[in-house]
Protein backbone atom coordinates (compact mmCIF):
# COMPACT_ATOMS: atom_id res chain seq x y z
CA UNK A 1 0.00 0.00 0.00
CA UNK A 2 2.93 2.08 1.00
CA UNK A 3 4.33 1.52 -2.04
CA UNK A 4 1.41 2.44 -4.17
CA UNK A 5 0.88 5.86 -2.28
CA UNK A 6 4.76 6.28 -2.81
CA UNK A 7 4.94 5.72 -6.15
CA UNK A 8 1.76 7.74 -7.18
CA UNK A 9 3.28 10.86 -5.54
CA UNK A 10 6.38 9.94 -7.33
CA UNK A 11 3.84 9.89 -10.77
CA UNK A 12 2.81 13.55 -9.71
CA UNK A 13 5.94 15.35 -9.57
CA UNK A 14 7.33 13.46 -12.79
CA UNK A 15 5.65 15.86 -15.34
CA UNK A 16 7.43 18.76 -13.10
CA UNK A 17 10.80 17.32 -14.14
CA UNK A 18 9.93 17.34 -17.59
CA UNK A 19 11.96 20.08 -19.82
CA UNK A 20 10.08 22.18 -22.44
CA UNK A 21 12.31 20.86 -25.31
CA UNK A 22 10.30 18.24 -27.15
CA UNK A 23 12.00 15.13 -28.50
CA UNK A 24 10.83 16.75 -31.96
CA UNK A 25 13.21 19.61 -32.24
CA UNK A 26 16.42 17.68 -30.80
CA UNK A 27 19.61 18.11 -33.22
CA UNK A 28 21.16 14.69 -33.77
CA UNK A 29 24.38 16.05 -33.20
CA UNK A 30 25.15 16.05 -29.48
CA UNK A 31 27.74 19.11 -29.60
CA UNK A 32 25.42 21.19 -31.43
CA UNK A 33 22.31 19.92 -29.13
CA UNK A 34 24.49 21.37 -25.99
CA UNK A 35 25.15 24.67 -27.79
CA UNK A 36 21.64 25.37 -28.56
CA UNK A 37 20.25 24.43 -25.14
CA UNK A 38 23.31 26.89 -23.74
CA UNK A 39 22.47 29.63 -26.19
CA UNK A 40 18.21 28.85 -25.53
CA UNK A 41 18.99 29.66 -21.60
CA UNK A 42 20.10 32.62 -21.94
CA UNK A 43 17.08 33.53 -24.11
CA UNK A 44 14.21 35.12 -22.41
CA UNK A 45 11.35 34.16 -23.36
CA UNK A 46 9.35 37.02 -24.35
CA UNK A 47 6.03 35.61 -23.50
CA UNK A 48 6.43 34.38 -19.81
CA UNK A 49 9.32 37.11 -19.40
CA UNK A 50 10.97 35.10 -16.49
CA UNK A 51 11.35 31.71 -17.97
CA UNK A 52 13.95 31.24 -20.61
CA UNK A 53 13.02 29.66 -23.96
CA UNK A 54 15.02 26.65 -22.65
CA UNK A 55 12.15 25.77 -20.18
CA UNK A 56 9.01 27.78 -21.64
CA UNK A 57 6.29 25.83 -23.28
CA UNK A 58 4.74 29.03 -25.19
CA UNK A 59 4.40 28.17 -28.78
CA UNK A 60 7.09 31.61 -29.62
CA UNK A 61 9.28 30.06 -27.04
CA UNK A 62 9.45 26.53 -29.28
CA UNK A 63 10.04 28.13 -32.27
CA UNK A 64 12.83 30.20 -30.85
CA UNK A 65 14.40 26.95 -30.18
CA UNK A 66 13.65 25.51 -33.18
CA UNK A 67 14.93 28.87 -34.88
CA UNK A 68 18.31 28.79 -32.89
CA UNK A 69 18.70 24.71 -33.44
CA UNK A 70 18.60 25.61 -37.92
CA UNK A 71 20.48 28.70 -37.50
CA UNK A 72 23.41 26.94 -35.67
CA UNK A 73 22.46 23.62 -38.11
CA UNK A 74 23.34 25.99 -40.89
CA UNK A 75 26.91 27.14 -39.20
CA UNK A 76 25.76 30.04 -37.70
CA UNK A 77 27.57 31.06 -34.39
CA UNK A 78 25.83 32.15 -31.51
CA UNK A 79 26.43 35.45 -31.45
CA UNK A 80 24.56 36.02 -34.93
CA UNK A 81 21.96 34.11 -33.76
CA UNK A 82 21.57 36.43 -31.01
CA UNK A 83 22.06 39.46 -32.74
CA UNK A 84 19.37 38.47 -35.16
CA UNK A 85 16.84 37.73 -31.87
CA UNK A 86 18.14 41.71 -30.85
CA UNK A 87 17.41 43.13 -34.14
CA UNK A 88 13.71 41.53 -33.63
CA UNK A 89 12.84 42.09 -30.49
CA UNK A 90 15.64 44.38 -28.81
CA UNK A 91 17.86 43.83 -25.88
CA UNK A 92 14.94 42.19 -23.75
CA UNK A 93 15.32 39.01 -24.66
CA UNK A 94 18.79 38.57 -23.52
CA UNK A 95 19.01 37.28 -19.99
CA UNK A 96 21.99 39.41 -19.62
CA UNK A 97 21.82 42.70 -20.60
CA UNK A 98 24.26 44.67 -22.78
CA UNK A 99 27.16 46.70 -22.17
CA UNK A 100 26.41 50.04 -23.85
CA UNK A 101 25.67 53.51 -22.15
CA UNK A 102 21.98 53.13 -21.51
CA UNK A 103 22.95 49.90 -19.49
CA UNK A 104 26.03 51.85 -17.77
CA UNK A 105 23.59 52.71 -14.57
CA UNK A 106 22.67 48.83 -14.24
CA UNK A 107 26.36 47.25 -14.69
CA UNK A 108 28.26 50.05 -12.80
CA UNK A 109 25.27 51.29 -10.73
CA UNK A 110 26.07 49.01 -7.75
CA UNK A 111 30.05 49.37 -7.49
CA UNK A 112 29.18 53.33 -7.76
CA UNK A 113 26.98 53.20 -4.32
CA UNK A 114 29.99 50.53 -2.94
CA UNK A 115 32.09 53.28 -3.73
CA UNK A 116 30.48 56.31 -1.92
CA UNK A 117 29.72 54.21 0.97
CA UNK A 118 33.33 53.41 1.07
CA UNK A 119 34.40 57.16 0.78
CA UNK A 120 31.86 58.08 3.43
CA UNK A 121 33.48 55.29 5.74
CA UNK A 122 37.03 56.20 5.53
CA UNK A 123 36.63 59.93 5.38
CA UNK A 124 34.83 59.59 8.80
CA UNK A 125 37.68 57.19 9.77
CA UNK A 126 40.26 59.69 9.05
CA UNK A 127 38.20 62.47 10.70
CA UNK A 128 38.25 60.63 13.80
CA UNK A 129 41.97 59.79 13.56
CA UNK A 130 43.25 63.20 12.90
CA UNK A 131 40.25 64.50 15.73
CA UNK A 132 42.19 62.41 18.68
CA UNK A 133 45.24 64.53 18.12
CA UNK A 134 42.92 68.01 17.76
CA UNK A 135 42.32 67.02 21.47
CA UNK A 136 46.15 66.68 22.48
CA UNK A 137 46.35 70.02 24.55
CA UNK A 138 48.52 72.41 22.87
CA UNK A 139 51.95 73.79 24.66
CA UNK A 140 50.20 76.62 26.54
CA UNK A 141 47.94 74.72 27.65
CA UNK A 142 50.00 72.32 28.55
CA UNK A 143 51.42 75.11 30.72
CA UNK A 144 49.13 75.93 32.38
CA UNK A 145 47.95 72.40 33.17
CA UNK A 146 51.39 71.91 35.15
CA UNK A 147 50.99 75.10 36.71
CA UNK A 148 47.96 74.10 37.64
CA UNK A 149 48.86 70.87 39.23
CA UNK A 150 51.82 72.70 40.92
CA UNK A 151 49.77 74.99 42.69
CA UNK A 152 47.13 72.02 43.87
CA UNK A 153 50.26 70.40 45.45
CA UNK A 154 52.47 72.54 46.48
CA UNK A 155 51.65 72.37 51.20
CA UNK B 1 27.77 75.21 2.65
CA UNK B 2 29.01 71.93 2.75
CA UNK B 3 27.97 71.23 5.76
CA UNK B 4 24.00 72.49 5.21
CA UNK B 5 24.31 70.33 1.56
CA UNK B 6 25.38 67.03 3.26
CA UNK B 7 21.92 67.88 5.62
CA UNK B 8 19.99 68.21 2.29
CA UNK B 9 21.67 65.23 1.09
CA UNK B 10 19.22 62.65 3.10
CA UNK B 11 15.84 64.62 1.94
CA UNK B 12 17.52 64.95 -1.68
CA UNK B 13 17.90 60.85 -1.60
CA UNK B 14 14.83 60.10 -0.18
CA UNK B 15 12.97 62.67 -3.20
CA UNK B 16 14.20 60.23 -5.55
CA UNK B 17 13.83 57.12 -4.47
CA UNK B 18 10.19 58.36 -3.34
CA UNK B 19 9.31 59.59 -7.13
CA UNK B 20 10.64 56.22 -8.61
CA UNK B 21 8.20 54.43 -6.34
CA UNK B 22 5.48 56.65 -7.80
CA UNK B 23 6.60 55.45 -10.96
CA UNK B 24 6.53 51.61 -10.29
CA UNK B 25 2.85 52.22 -8.53
CA UNK B 26 1.23 53.99 -11.54
CA UNK B 27 -1.51 51.69 -12.73
CA UNK B 28 -1.54 52.76 -16.00
CA UNK B 29 1.83 51.38 -16.24
CA UNK B 30 2.20 48.07 -17.96
CA UNK B 31 5.55 46.35 -16.47
CA UNK B 32 5.08 43.60 -19.13
CA UNK B 33 5.38 45.90 -21.70
CA UNK B 34 8.46 45.19 -24.34
CA UNK B 35 8.95 48.66 -26.48
CA UNK B 36 9.22 46.94 -29.96
CA UNK B 37 12.77 47.78 -31.79
CA UNK B 38 11.25 47.56 -35.16
CA UNK B 39 9.73 51.11 -34.52
CA UNK B 40 10.28 53.59 -37.52
CA UNK B 41 12.04 50.84 -39.06
CA UNK B 42 11.34 49.33 -42.72
CA UNK B 43 9.25 46.12 -42.49
CA UNK B 44 11.17 43.00 -42.56
CA UNK B 45 11.37 40.72 -45.48
CA UNK B 46 8.71 38.34 -45.93
CA UNK B 47 6.60 36.44 -48.24
CA UNK B 48 3.36 34.11 -47.51
CA UNK B 49 1.32 32.33 -49.62
CA UNK B 50 -2.22 32.92 -49.46
CA UNK B 51 -4.43 30.57 -47.41
CA UNK B 52 -4.90 27.70 -49.20
CA UNK B 53 -8.08 25.37 -47.97
CA UNK B 54 -8.18 21.86 -48.57
CA UNK B 55 -10.88 21.96 -51.10
CA UNK B 56 -9.72 22.71 -54.86
CA UNK B 57 -10.93 26.62 -55.64
CA UNK B 58 -10.86 27.93 -51.67
CA UNK B 59 -8.51 30.02 -51.08
CA UNK B 60 -8.23 33.69 -50.26
CA UNK B 61 -6.93 35.60 -53.51
CA UNK B 62 -3.36 37.22 -52.44
CA UNK B 63 -0.76 36.30 -50.24
CA UNK B 64 1.51 39.55 -48.81
CA UNK B 65 5.05 40.02 -48.78
CA UNK B 66 7.38 43.08 -47.69
CA UNK B 67 7.23 44.70 -51.00
CA UNK B 68 3.14 44.87 -50.70
CA UNK B 69 3.57 47.25 -47.84
CA UNK B 70 5.22 50.10 -49.53
CA UNK B 71 3.34 52.93 -51.78
CA UNK B 72 0.18 51.51 -50.40
CA UNK B 73 -1.25 54.68 -48.20
CA UNK B 74 -1.58 53.74 -44.67
CA UNK B 75 -1.28 49.93 -43.99
CA UNK B 76 -2.32 48.21 -40.57
CA UNK B 77 -0.92 44.30 -40.51
CA UNK B 78 -2.67 42.51 -38.13
CA UNK B 79 -1.86 39.34 -37.06
CA UNK B 80 -4.44 37.15 -35.92
CA UNK B 81 -5.80 33.38 -35.70
CA UNK B 82 -9.20 31.85 -36.10
CA UNK B 83 -8.12 30.00 -32.51
CA UNK B 84 -7.20 33.22 -30.93
CA UNK B 85 -10.73 34.89 -29.04
CA UNK B 86 -9.60 38.36 -28.80
CA UNK B 87 -8.83 38.25 -32.68
CA UNK B 88 -12.76 37.73 -32.98
CA UNK B 89 -13.72 40.61 -30.44
CA UNK B 90 -11.35 42.70 -32.27
CA UNK B 91 -12.48 41.12 -36.11
CA UNK B 92 -15.88 43.67 -36.08
CA UNK B 93 -13.35 46.90 -34.80
CA UNK B 94 -11.13 46.21 -37.67
CA UNK B 95 -14.07 46.02 -40.07
CA UNK B 96 -15.07 49.18 -39.28
CA UNK B 97 -11.32 50.86 -39.46
CA UNK B 98 -11.06 49.47 -42.69
CA UNK B 99 -14.22 51.59 -43.62
CA UNK B 100 -14.16 54.29 -42.21
CA UNK B 101 -10.86 55.26 -42.42
CA UNK B 102 -8.58 55.86 -45.23
CA UNK B 103 -6.04 52.60 -45.20
CA UNK B 104 -5.38 49.70 -46.01
CA UNK B 105 -6.10 46.42 -44.11
CA UNK B 106 -4.13 43.69 -44.22
CA UNK B 107 -3.63 40.22 -42.44
CA UNK B 108 -1.11 37.95 -41.29
CA UNK B 109 -2.61 34.52 -40.40
CA UNK B 110 -0.66 33.02 -37.63
CA UNK B 111 -0.01 29.50 -36.97
CA UNK B 112 -3.64 28.68 -38.31
CA UNK B 113 -5.20 25.85 -40.04
CA UNK B 114 -6.68 27.19 -43.10
CA UNK B 115 -9.66 25.69 -43.37
CA UNK B 116 -10.59 27.02 -40.01
CA UNK B 117 -9.28 30.07 -41.00
CA UNK B 118 -11.20 30.29 -44.28
CA UNK B 119 -14.37 29.20 -42.32
CA UNK B 120 -13.62 32.37 -39.60
CA UNK B 121 -13.53 34.85 -42.59
CA UNK B 122 -16.54 33.17 -43.91
CA UNK B 123 -18.17 33.53 -40.77
CA UNK B 124 -17.07 37.14 -39.68
CA UNK B 125 -16.49 38.53 -42.83
CA UNK B 126 -13.03 39.37 -44.53
CA UNK B 127 -12.34 43.51 -44.27
CA UNK B 128 -8.40 42.42 -45.29
CA UNK B 129 -6.98 43.41 -48.59
CA UNK B 130 -4.43 40.48 -48.70
CA UNK B 131 -4.04 37.47 -46.84
CA UNK B 132 -0.58 35.88 -45.87
CA UNK B 133 -0.93 32.32 -43.86
CA UNK B 134 1.96 32.63 -41.59
CA UNK B 135 1.68 28.08 -40.70
CA UNK B 136 5.24 27.70 -39.04
CA UNK B 137 4.92 31.37 -37.77
CA UNK B 138 8.55 32.23 -39.39
CA UNK B 139 7.23 35.90 -40.57
CA UNK B 140 5.69 35.91 -37.09
CA UNK B 141 9.27 35.98 -35.32
CA UNK B 142 10.54 38.45 -38.21
CA UNK B 143 7.77 40.86 -37.15
CA UNK B 144 9.07 39.94 -33.18
CA UNK B 145 5.36 39.16 -32.17
CA UNK B 146 4.41 37.65 -29.08
CA UNK B 147 1.30 36.58 -29.42
CA UNK B 148 -1.81 37.20 -31.08
CA UNK B 149 -3.47 39.51 -32.06
CA UNK B 150 -0.89 42.19 -32.79
CA UNK B 151 -1.54 45.11 -34.99
CA UNK B 152 1.73 46.91 -37.06
CA UNK B 153 0.91 50.59 -38.53
CA UNK B 154 2.58 50.80 -41.87
CA UNK B 155 3.25 54.55 -43.50
CA UNK B 156 3.19 55.09 -46.94
CA UNK B 157 7.23 54.25 -47.26
CA UNK B 158 7.12 50.92 -45.31
CA UNK B 159 8.13 52.09 -42.18
CA UNK B 160 6.60 50.20 -38.99
CA UNK B 161 4.81 53.35 -36.70
CA UNK B 162 3.08 51.84 -34.40
CA UNK B 163 3.00 48.64 -32.83
CA UNK B 164 -0.49 47.16 -30.89
CA UNK B 165 0.04 44.81 -28.18
CA UNK B 166 -3.38 42.92 -27.96
CA UNK B 167 -6.66 43.22 -29.56
CA UNK B 168 -7.30 47.00 -30.64
CA UNK B 169 -10.41 47.84 -28.00
CA UNK B 170 -13.35 50.05 -29.12
CA UNK B 171 -12.28 52.72 -26.67
CA UNK B 172 -9.26 53.27 -27.66
CA UNK B 173 -10.18 54.27 -31.14
CA UNK B 174 -11.06 58.17 -30.36
CA UNK B 175 -7.87 58.59 -28.05
CA UNK B 176 -5.28 56.33 -29.53
CA UNK B 177 -5.66 54.77 -32.72
CA UNK B 178 -7.42 57.82 -34.60
CA UNK B 179 -4.58 60.26 -33.68
CA UNK B 180 -1.76 57.71 -34.65
CA UNK B 181 -3.93 57.44 -38.30
CA UNK B 182 -3.85 61.12 -38.15
CA UNK B 183 -0.51 61.91 -37.56
CA UNK B 184 0.58 58.82 -40.45
CA UNK B 185 -0.98 61.14 -43.28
Amino acid sequence: MRRVLLFALFCLVLPGAALAVQPDEKLDDPALESRARELSSEIRCVVCQHESIETSNAGIARDIRILIRERLAEGQDEDQIREYLVSRYGDYILFQPPMKPATWLLWFGPGFVFLIGLTAVIAYLMKRRSGQTAEQLSDDEQRRLKQLVEEDTRP
Amino acid sequence: MLRRLLFILPLLIFAAAAAFFMWGLDPERDPGEIPSVLIDKPVPEFSLPPIRGSEPGESTSTGLSNADLSGEGITLVNVFASWCMPCRAEHSILTDLRREEDIRLVGINYKDEPDDALAWLDELGNPYDAIGADMEGDAGLEWGISGVPETFFVDNEGIIRYRHVGPIHETEIDDLILPILEELR
